[in-house]
């Protein structure tokens, strides 16, 4: 599994952030950029379904 | 609100038409909002109309709030409070960058507010607020269990953001209950004659004309001074810039941030297992605070009418005022299961009590830090309480518990 973020959609909620701080971090402007490549390692795969259904702009992208 | 005089000339009266003749100004609103909101959800068509205020709609379903917000080909900016007015300084700066700004402006003032608003810089305030917090409590003297009355709203909520945002921008703490005024005037008396508004808005001008030029006289290191000094193109902001979004500031992160502190502490006093559950499990905050932001979420915004325009069959006019009520889209099930229930774990909860697209909150880092650590620190304090008393809320954009009686079950 892999996540992205759309970052013209984003409009730094962070709501990612603090769900799932092992998988996306916060720029100094607020919006979000995934850590790394994006790769979620398995026992991740939860956190990352749980951030992209609370992001409230749809901006993040979950690729299986 | 303690000591504000509360008689000025409403222009409209009561309501008897939701549908036909809407008005949020009107006390009953905001007290049956979550009642009006639902009846508005169940049938065709979620949108009220009204010729109050020269024109306006409130739409209520998630669907038409997020469209609105989305579409700043349609509808801008350029006023965000509804009043009996319409501001006079045009898009796309506005009169408070970058909240009435409209793109491509708006995103170049928001950027020189974002840094300073950004998570890692506000996570720094958190013992701050918390010794604030406590402040506030140990003011509230000695509290005897089962009998003690203290006022969640007036004796706590309403310090607690106005204190932190005095001291980001640099300004005397000992102004709150000045700032107060300023916000109240601003917010809450909406449907005065424009005259009186333009008075109490030179007050608050002048006020903050003396603060920035005792930041000139006396430079230190605060949020007003990086406003004097940032540059756009190598340019410093017009002083009316600078002085737009502090008022901004001020008016944006008081009383949105007192009203969800308070409406949070009503819900725990009425709902004893959702206190209990907190009390005895803090890791729920987690999603607790999500849950609180959802369901009662504080503000609604608005945006004018561009120009005609036929909105899913409703026949908006230029200038016509449009509400956006995210409390009301937060609550929508079409979009939320169990829309109406508080539900303290809520796993999934995509809400939009920041505003939806280009303009959501600057403050949003901060005022979450707030919430979450007013929340902890009154549970922390007091594990029981129940509200016992005649609660009043306040009226017009921006929803909350202005007087909260609590009775002390509990102290730890
Ligand atoms: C629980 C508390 C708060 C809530 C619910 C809230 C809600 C909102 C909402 C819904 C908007 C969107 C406005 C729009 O679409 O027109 C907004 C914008 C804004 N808020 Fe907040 N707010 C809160 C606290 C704060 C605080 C503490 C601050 C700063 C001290 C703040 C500063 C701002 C600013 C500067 C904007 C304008 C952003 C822009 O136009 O790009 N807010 N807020
Ligand atoms: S939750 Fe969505 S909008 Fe918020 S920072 Fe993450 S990706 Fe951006």
């Amino acid at each position: 599994m892999r996540v992205e973020v759309d970052t013209d959609t984003c409009q730094g909620h962070n709501r990612c952030f603090t769900i799932a701080p092992e998988l996306f971090d916060v720029d100094d402007f607020g919006t979000a950029v995934v850590i790394g490549d994006g790769s979620v390692p398995v026992e991740l795969e939860d956190k990352a379904r749980l951030a992209e259904a609370n992001c409230p702009e749809f901006a993040i992208k979950i690729i299986e | 609100m303690t000591d504000i005089d509360d008689t000025h000339t409403d222009l409209y009266g009561p309501v008897t038409d939701w549908a036909n003749d809407f008005d949020h100004a009107v006390p009953e609103y905001n007290e049956r909002a979550h009642e009006i909101w639902a009846e508005f959800q169940a049938t065709e068509c979620p949108m009220a109309r009204s010729e109050r205020y020269s024109g306006l709609w409130a739409p209520f379903s998630h669907e038409f709030v997020h469209e609105i917000a989305y579409d700043t080909d349609h509808f801008t900016s350029q006023g965000v409070v509804v009043n009996t007015g319409r501001p006079m300084i045009e898009a796309p700066v506005g009169p408070a960058p970058p909240i009435t700004s409209d793109p491509p402006f708006h995103n170049i003032a928001r950027r020189l507010l974002l840094p300073p608003f950004a998570p890692k810089v506000i996570a720094e305030w958190e013992p701050e607020v918390r010794r604030l917090c406590n402040d506030l409590l140990d003011r509230m003297g000695d509290i005897t269990d089962g009998e003690s009355i203290v006022d969640g709203a007036t004796q706590y909520a309403q310090s607690i953001p106005v204190n932190v945002i005095a001291r980001m921008l640099g300004f005397p703490t000992e102004d709150e209950e000045l700032f107060r005024g300023f916000v109240h005037d601003v917010l809450e008396r909406i449907n005065e004659p424009v005259e009186e508004r333009m008075q109490f808005m030179g007050l608050l001008d002048a006020y903050l004309d003396e603060q920035i030029t005792d930041h000139i006289n006396n430079p230190r290191d605060d949020l007003t001074t990086y406003l004097m000094n940032v540059e756009i193109d190598g340019n410093k902001l017009s002083h009316e810039h600078v002085r737009g979004s502090i008022v901004l500031l001020l008016i944006a992160g008081i009383d949105t941030t007192w009203s969800a502190i308070g409406s949070s502490l009503w819900h725990l006093g009425t709902h004893p297992d959702d206190l209990s559950r907190l009390a005895n499990d803090p890791e729920v905050m987690t999603f607790a605070l999500e849950e609180f932001l959802r369901a009662y979420a504080p503000v609604t915004m608005a945006r004018l009418v561009k120009e005609d325009h036929d909105f899913h069959g409703c026949p908006m006019k230029a200038n016509d005022w449009v509400l956006l009520p995210f409390p009301a889209a937060n609550r929508d099930p079409a979009q939320f299961e169990r829309a109406t229930e508080f539900v303290i774990d809520r796993q999934v909860n995509r809400h939009g009590a920041f505003g939806l697209g280009i303009h959501r909150c600057l403050g949003s880092n901060l005022a979450r830090l707030e919430l979450k650590v007013a929340i902890e620190e009154f549970v922390a304090r007091f594990p029981s309480f129940t509200v016992d008393g005649d609660v009043t809320w306040s009226v017009g954009q921006i929803r909350g518990p202005r007087r909260l009686p609590l009775r002390v079950l509990a102290t730890s």
